[in-house]
């Protein structure tokens, strides 16, 4: 996996987001305060134009500035969560200009890592935790197996998919949601469901 | 959705524009997104910067001015300020005196604002940081982000800021925002939801005989639903949620805060039955607010907010004050 499959895979969560942008922003009317998809499209739509002006000539440097446009652009805690992922997962990567399978997994547990240690969450609290964590968890099996990566990567999003649903039955126990308290059972959690979209287009971008 | 705007999306900004032409003692930052007081940083005096989500609306660039803020971050509706913001902010009001962040209790302010404090640290400003969480409407903190901060950032913002104008310290101006923080409670409540724009529907739904009770400021849905009452009774329910968690007693800072689409004279009557109940219970209100200052859009409601004084602290209080939003004494 190159630059160029880096560079699908945030054109892909783009357009994700996108098309996804008023459900997002349902799911967070729901428990929290209904920005989650409009705050994700404009920082997607503000990576687009920072990765058009400067293109890195690396993965990790096009995950890099990614993350720290996400958090330039997005704010809320959205912004310096997803921003820490992108940017942790591209310090994993250094140098390199090809990333393998592995490596990609090590890039997701970073990401994952980083996530943890920013907003103190784990699994269970109904956060985007809930769905990151599966997701690196099945791509790490799947490396370990020795899957191709196609199939690594459907894993890894069909995870992410099943560990945003599985958010519903949660209490909050973190972010804006956690407010409500047993109110927030029965919702998806909004952060979990945009973490699936961007493994759905990790998938997506693989079979370009 | 009936909305006075041009468009969801330059929503702040012409908000910001409004305020710069309005108001000739605030400089606005269009670019950056920061509303700084004209005159820029004293040498010597701390540095007030709070921020947060628009849509609280005169919260917190109507509080830039002498006695309160030297500057204020207002991020998109309901959406925490980007550290970049908060950089330019703290840098540009700088006297070298060092920088208090006034932060109300939210996932997003919080990161935001602790990046900020870093970056602005880098480049040699000293940052102190005072987490504002009176609402008491959050329990069970281990299992929550703990609870929010409402009503009592004007408070914060009012008394700090008198502090800082008489040249203290920064570890003395966070020291006092800290107690104000410490000695203040709110509880809200909802007849409405609000609309953000951008999402142009109301953020919850609520029938014509119910409120929600234990709101906070972004059109969330409370901790309760009940049914719709007399004035008395919801304001009784407000103060008892108050009382349950610092019983009132002394002399008593009081704001009757509504949120946004309240009319004032609904206001003055939960006002009146606000006072008496807290006098039955022993406090006495020796200084209060009736109005609109720490609002969600258009929700109708409003939220009481109390802060047990101290000789120290209606002093400051008193002092005077020059914003746009709220001025006495100079």
């Amino acid at each position: 996996m190159n630059t160029e499959f880096f560079a699908a895979w945030i054109e892909e969560i783009t357009s994700a987001v996108r098309a996804g942008r008023d459900h997002l922003t349902e799911l967070d009317a729901a428990i929290g305060d209904a920005d989650h998809g409009t705050n994700l499209d404009r920082g997607f739509t503000a990576v687009g134009e920072a990765l058009a002006a400067a293109p890195p000539g690396t993965p990790g440097a096009l995950l890099v500035l990614t993350g720290t446009t996400l958090i330039r652009k997005v704010g809320g805690a959205s912004g310096p969560l997803y921003g820490t992922a992108f940017r942790e997962m591209g310090k994993a990567f250094g140098e390199a200009t090809e990333i393998s399978p592995a490596e990609l997994s090590a890039g997701v547990d970073a990401a994952l890592a980083g996530v943890r240690r920013l907003g103190s969450a784990a699994e269970g609290d109904k956060t985007m935790v809930d769905a990151l964590a599966p997701a690196a968890a099945a791509l790490s099996r799947a490396v370990r197996d020795g899957l191709k990566p196609e199939e690594a990567l459907e894993a890894a999003a069909t995870a992410a998919a099943e560990g945003a649903r599985a958010t519903v039955p949660l209490q909050a126990r973190k972010g804006r949601a956690s407010y409500l308290g047993p109110r927030s059972v029965g919702h998806e959690d909004p952060g979990a469901a945009s973490t699936a979209l961007v493994f759905g287009a990790l998938r997506a971008a693989a079979s370009r | 959705m009936k909305k006075l705007i041009n468009g969801a999306g330059s929503l702040v900004s012409d908000a910001l524009r409004g305020m710069a032409a309005a108001h000739p003692s605030l400089r606005v930052d269009l670019e950056n997104a920061v509303v700084f007081r004209a005159e820029g940083p004293r040498p010597g005096k701390v540095g007030l910067v709070s921020g947060g989500g628009s849509g609280h609306e005169p919260l917190h660039a109507g509080f830039v001015g002498h006695g309160m803020l030297d500057a204020a971050c207002p991020g998109e509706v309901f959406t925490s300020p980007v550290p970049d913001q908060l950089v330019e902010a703290t840098k540009g009001v700088d006297g070298g005196a060092g920088v208090l962040h006034i932060v109300k209790n939210y996932t997003g302010d919080v990161l935001n604002f602790e990046m900020a404090a870093e970056l602005s640290g880098d480049e040699g400003v000293e940052v102190a940081t005072v987490l504002v969480n009176d609402d008491v409407a959050v329990r069970d903190s281990l299992y929550t982000a703990g609870r929010r901060g409402t009503g009592a950032t004007l408070f914060v913002e009012k008394i700090a800021g008198a502090l800082a104008e008489t040249g203290a310290p920064l570890a003395e101006v966070a020291r006092v925002a800290r107690e104000v923080n410490e000695r203040s409670r709110s509880f809200g409540v909802a007849l409405t939801p609000c609309t953000v724009p951008a999402a142009g529907k109301p953020t919850f739904e609520l029938g014509e005989t119910e409120i929600e009770l234990g709101i906070g400021i972004h059109g969330e849905p409370g901790r309760a639903r009940a049914a719709m009452g007399e004035a008395r009774e919801i304001a009784r329910i407000a103060v008892d949620a108050i009382a349950d968690d610092l019983p009132p007693s002394g002399e008593t800072l009081v704001m009757l805060n509504g949120m946004g689409g309240t009319p004032l004279i609904e206001l003055y009557v939960v006002f009146a039955e606000v006072e008496a109940y807290l006098r039955e219970k022993g406090a006495t209100v020796v200084r209060s607010l009736v109005g609109n200052y720490v609002t969600s859009l258009d929700m109708q409601g409003f939220m009481v907010t109390t802060c047990a004084l101290t000789g120290e602290l209606t002093r400051l209080w008193d002092a005077p004050v020059e914003t746009p939003a709220l001025r006495w004494g100079r």
